[in-house]
């Protein structure tokens, strides 16, 4: 929310920032490149106090600190029927999204996940089911390498059975919301999943972690959310581990103008209707498809990451740029 | 349900625009200006729709309301997306009449608020109001139960159908039916004098959920009188209720030349013997 205090180093790191960027801006609009694409309507006025600044609330303007309270109440009144309308909206395409985004990860057992908006779980109970069978597959082929085992390896293995592998990496689902919080937990222990996950309510842009403290973050359809994206990159970068990766499963924009023009029209005749219909909800369906079209675009976004800070960005593409993994390292 | 109000959120700053008919949805529209929301532009809770989208809508919620029909939310929208035609001639009945264009001019809303429960109580048995009172504690139900409009694209026409949705419960002291499965008597009388396609569908579809003894309870005596009544009788939108508390019920429903019902049911009897009726209510 605008009105919490930022940590100092936050503030001082982002006032530098902004100045240096104010004269990029300057600049690279000569240059006929510009950091945001004209559609996005983040007003910067010479001033830095968060009173004059106003932001986007899908096609709406708002002040900033606003839009946090408004998302708020966005995902408590979707929080219930979340995991219906997924399904129906992206006709189950976005299990397949989220799959794909762990089979990039590739995560090893033992790895540390920041589930940021993680709401309810759906990256993180993936990312266990990875790490476990990737730790059975380890075994496995530890067993098939080595014909006979050592009596030392025999008995490590009866100690440590059922203690490494699904303990070892722990993910923590971390969401500004606790009515997506609670739905996950439920959902988490209705299946089985109550080792390795925790459930922590806090801010993209103020995170209530340590540095350095994870090997893995991700925000999967989360950042778009945010009022300050920065400020969650910035956070993200802090947060990581040297040596850590960044992910973001978002959607993007889709380049082919026949698949755009189908797109935009599913997604604006269609998905505030079955908002209506499946949960009740038309406002909050229409939120979320404007708040697409204001995220900045694969390269933009980008950018943005490099600025933060990260190191080897780069981005894939699924279903035609309807969605776009990014992905950067802490070095 | 899950609303959200943006009103409340945003105390002064919508600015709600009249007569502004809305068209298209917004395909790549630009940011709108600080004050002026897509919503609310005819009227509190005013979502403004495309034809592709009303008939999604339409369809949608008719197969939300059939799967489930405790979603009364879903049989408000199927009235409000379909019943555009017999809204209009409503309309014109109401204005036609000289008491429906004084209701058309005050807008009165029936809610707790304005009903005076205390003063409705004191009234002689026999008299609307006393019966109306008497109808809603015997049924628990009230009158602030009604889903608000959503995707009307005329104030005046959202007025009627949201005064159709009040009347409603009215109507069924008229009539003198309970809440349960004489609904369908209430909605063949609805379907038969308002013409709006979601009261023909909920008269259509009503009758397979009850068992044969009513259903020829229905087909010889329920039924018709109904029809007779809904086609003879004067608009019940066009009475001002709220001045007629004092009315006798007989009085007043040969006013609206209503027959009196062939058969005597109270609740209570109802209530024992129905299990798991629905309540068609929009």
């Amino acid at each position: 929310m605008g009105k919490m205090a930022a940590p100092v180093r936050c503030v001082a790191r982002r006032i530098l920032r902004d100045c240096t960027r104010k004269v990029n801006v300057l600049s690279t609009n000569q240059a006929t490149k510009s950091i945001y694409p004209a559609n996005i309507i983040v007003c910067r006025f010479h001033s830095n106090d968060s009173e004059g600044k106003s932001t986007h609330f899908g096609y709406e303007t708002v002040p900033e600190g606003e839009k946090a309270e408004r998302v708020y109440k966005v995902f408590e009144s979707v929080a219930q029927k979340y995991d219906v309308m997924n399904d129906a909206m992206s006709l189950g395409i976005h299990r397949i999204w989220k799959d794909t985004l762990l089979h990039i990860m590739n995560p090893l057992p033992g790895t540390r996940l920041l589930d940021t908006a993680g709401g309810t779980g759906d990256i993180s109970k993936r990312f266990l089911d990875y790490t476990r069978s990737q730790h059975e597959r380890q075994q496995r082929r530890g067993v098939r390498s080595q014909q006979t085992l050592s009596w030392q390896e025999i008995s490590n293995d009866y100690s440590h059975n059922d203690e490494q592998g699904p303990v070892e990496s722990t993910a923590v689902v971390c969401d500004i919301n606790k009515e997506m919080l609670k739905v996950g937990k439920d959902k988490a222990e209705n299946t089985g999943y109550s080792s390795g996950l925790s459930w922590v309510v806090g801010d993209a842009e103020e995170l209530p972690f340590a540095d350095d403290h994870f090997d893995v973050y991700t925000i999967a359809f989360g950042i778009r959310n945010v009022t300050h994206i920065e400020q969650a990159l910035e956070e993200a970068l802090r947060v990581l581990k040297p040596g850590g990766r960044f992910m973001c499963l978002e959607f993007s924009k889709v380049s082919n103008p026949l698949l755009s023009r189908l797109y935009d029209a599913y997604s604006f005749q269609m998905i505030p209707v079955m908002g209506e219909v499946i949960a009740g909800d038309w406002k909050s369906y229409q939120y979320l498809v404007e708040s697409i079209r204001n995220f900045p675009d694969q390269e933009t976004f980008k950018g943005m990451i490099e600025d933060a800070g990260f190191f080897r960005v780069q981005y894939f593409n699924l279903t035609g740029g309807v969605v776009a993994i990014h992905s950067g390292f802490k070095l | 349900m899950f609303r959200i109000s943006t009103c409340g959120v945003l105390p002064n700053v919508l600015v709600i625009c009249n007569g502004m008919t809305v068209g298209a949805a917004p395909f790549r529209q630009q940011h709108s200006s600080p004050l002026e929301s897509q919503y609310d532009r005819l009227y509190p809770g005013h979502i403004p729709t495309n034809p592709i989208q009303k008939a999604l809508l339409a369809v949608g919620s008719g197969l939300a309301a059939l799967q489930n029909p405790y979603r009364h939310d879903m049989v408000a929208v199927l009235g409000e997306t379909t019943g555009h035609l017999a809204l209009v001639r409503l309309r014109d009945q109401m204005k036609n009449d000289p008491e429906g264009s004084t209701i058309l001019r005050e807008r009165p809303r029936i809610r707790l608020s304005t009903l005076d429960l205390a003063h409705m109580a004191t009234l002689p048995d026999g008299s609307f109001g006393r019966e109306y009172l008497r109808f809603l504690e015997e049924n628990r139900v009230t009158p602030d139960s009604r889903a608000d409009v959503k995707f009307v694209d005329n104030e005046e026409l959202a007025y009627v159908i949201q005064r159709y949705r009040e009347v409603h419960d009215l109507l069924h002291t008229l009539l003198g039916m309970p809440t349960n499965m004489l609904e369908v008597a209430v909605k063949w009388f609805e379907a038969a004098q308002t013409g709006l396609p979601m009261c023909v569908l909920g008269a259509t579809l009503g009758p397979l959920r009850l068992s044969s003894s009513r259903l020829q309870t229905l087909a010889t005596s329920l039924g018709p009188w109904a029809l007779r009544s809904g086609r003879r009788a004067r608009c019940v939108l066009s009475i001002f209720y709220e001045r007629r508390w004092d009315q006798s019920l007989e009085e007043l429903r040969e006013e609206l030349d209503i027959e009196p019902p062939p058969l005597v049911v109270t609740a209570t009897k109802e209530k024992a013997a129905a299990n798991a009726e629905t309540e068609l209510v929009s």
